[in-house]
């Protein structure tokens, strides 16, 4: 089980220009949200904030019981938007990384990864370097390596952005049962409403820049349902109405 | 196909080159266009004919020539190097010492030569230094450049992931900035062996860049020539082999 992540009142500003207008919400361990807005609203920047690798201006955040960056980095894994596959490592020595970074042995480590790189379909392309792997299978990698982390927290930063339709539509039916096993606490940055809204319990609609939360949107238990199902049933047409109709009147406000 | 696309043209060129040079020199054509006693004009088959016949002299110069170059380019390689990454590490430390590294760019090596001499004698030392001080300025900028041009990404997920700094150095950032290590060390094998002969220029007893200053005044201008081909020949199989350790160091590209 992940931990509990509280925003209240982040603001962020960046060269006189404000991102982040008072960003507050509460996140219960072991819960998936995602975060929809539109493109280059603060998105990333938040998320950013919440893994500790930026600072907010103004206002507090908390991830367990730590809201210092330096304890916040310590609990998050941030996946971002590109799949930064190290392309002079194999795909597995790739996966392997954040064990390897807490001190562990190469070979130990390899075969420490070994189980999660089965259950994320890549057996078989162990050695292989990035640049011999699909997108899909280049985002498995790094999902693989977040996972690894062993982290509480997960922030996946627009994962399947760069992957063409047909491989993003198969790897959100891939995800979603392993996000759902691990029980981290999941944070999902996306503008793919219909992603949003299959992967995650809630979601968090904002403004365009300088973000600000419109809506909390809860979403469809879609637990165990093949996504094309999922996407047709009349409490996913609704939730992913109430999704456009806030994103569509944060854009006017 | 590509031996044939890549090889023929610029072997072609230098067969035309070689040929034109030939009948203008052995019918005394470029003798007189220039004013020039026939005797200071050689050929390319009697600069080839002294090749074979001072192959002795030539190979033992040519050998004093390349290890000074290799040592002054390897002693130059270590330093840029280790600069690099210490004006990379220490933010003070660049802004200090990189304009002085600059500065030494655009005093003429000429110059700095004799007062080399007078400081370490007639030896080697001289000679390293000199190579040394012309190739350290492109491998410690080429070098700086590919660090702190590595992908903010890449660094941000090694932080997620518990990597501390020495890691990230070892792990992303010397590995990204080898294209641009490679691309110095290039530039800097071709002068080094300009860098060799002005060494020995001003203070040798043996060495290519001696036995041209010889040659020049006993009017051997044939050997003079042979001798320049051998220092371009160095100069060009140094290159390539710079260019092979690229190929097989950096394998993902």
């Amino acid at each position: 089980m992940g931990d509990g992540i509280e925003a209240e009142g982040i603001t962020r500003s960046r060269g006189g220009l404000a991102v982040l207008d008072s960003i507050s919400f509460s996140l219960a361990a072991g819960s998936l949200t995602a975060v929809v807005g539109p493109s280059g609203c603060g998105k990333s920047t938040l998320l950013e904030i919440i893994a500790g690798l930026g600072e907010q201006d103004e206002g507090t955040v908390s991830v367990g019981s730590s809201d210092g960056a330096g304890e916040r980095l310590e609990r998050c894994a941030w996946m971002p938007q590109r799949d930064c596959l190290l392309p002079w490592m194999s795909a597995l020595d790739n996966a392997c990384l954040p064990l390897v970074n807490r001190g562990m042995g190469r070979s130990r480590a390899r075969e420490a990864a070994t189980d999660t790189f089965v259950r994320v379909g890549l057996e078989g392309f162990e050695s292989y370097l990035p640049g011999r792997l699909s997108g899909g299978m280049r985002q498995r990698v790094a999902f693989a390596r977040t996972l690894l982390s062993g982290k509480g927290v997960m922030l996946l930063d627009e994962p399947f952005a760069s992957l063409d339709g047909i491989t993003r539509a198969e790897l959100q039916e891939w995800i979603g049962p392993l996000l759902a096993e691990e029980g981290r606490t999941t944070i999902l940055v996306t503008h793919d409403l219909d992603e949003a809204i299959y992967l995650c319990g809630r979601v968090i609609v904002l403004s365009p820049r300088p973000a600000r939360v419109v809506a909390v949107v809860d979403a469809p238990d879609t637990e165990g349902v093949e996504r094309l199902e999922a996407i047709a049933s009349p409490e996913f047409i609704e939730a992913h109405r109430e999704v456009a109709g806030h994103l569509r009147a944060g854009a006017g406000s | 196909m590509n031996v044939v696309r890549d090889w023929v043209p610029p072997l072609f060129l230098v067969a035309l080159f070689l040929a034109a040079w030939q009948v203008a020199a052995s019918t005394g054509f470029l003798a007189e266009t220039l004013g020039l006693d026939p005797l200071l004009v050689p050929s390319p088959s009697e600069v080839a004919a002294v090749l074979w016949e001072d192959r002795q002299i030539l190979a033992e110069n040519a050998l004093v020539t390349l290890i000074e170059v290799v040592a002054g380019f390897a002693l130059a390689l270590v330093v840029g190097v280790a600069a690099a990454v210490g004006f990379h590490l220490f933010e003070p430390l660049r802004r200090a010492a990189y304009p002085l590294a600059v500065a030494s760019q655009t005093i003429p090596v000429i110059v700095i030569a004799p007062i080399l001499v007078v400081w370490f004698g007639y030896g080697i030392g001289p000679k390293l230094a000199i190579i040394a001080l012309i190739c350290f300025f492109p491998i410690a900028v080429n070098t700086l450049d590919g660090l702190r041009s590595v992908d903010r990404d890449l660094i941000g997920m090694m932080r997620s992931l518990d990597a501390n700094r020495r890691r990230i150095l070892t792990s992303v950032e010397l590995p990204s900035a080898l294209p641009n290590l490679f691309s110095g060390a290039k530039i800097a094998v071709a002068v080094a062996v300009i860098g060799a002969v002005f060494g020995e220029w001003v203070g040798a007893s043996e060495g290519l860049g001696y036995l041209i200053l010889q040659d020049n005044a006993q009017l051997l201008t044939d050997r003079l020539f042979a001798a320049v081909f051998l220092l371009s020949v160095m100069a060009m199989l140094l290159f390539g082999a710079i260019s092979l350790i690229e190929r097989f160091t950096i394998r993902w590209r």
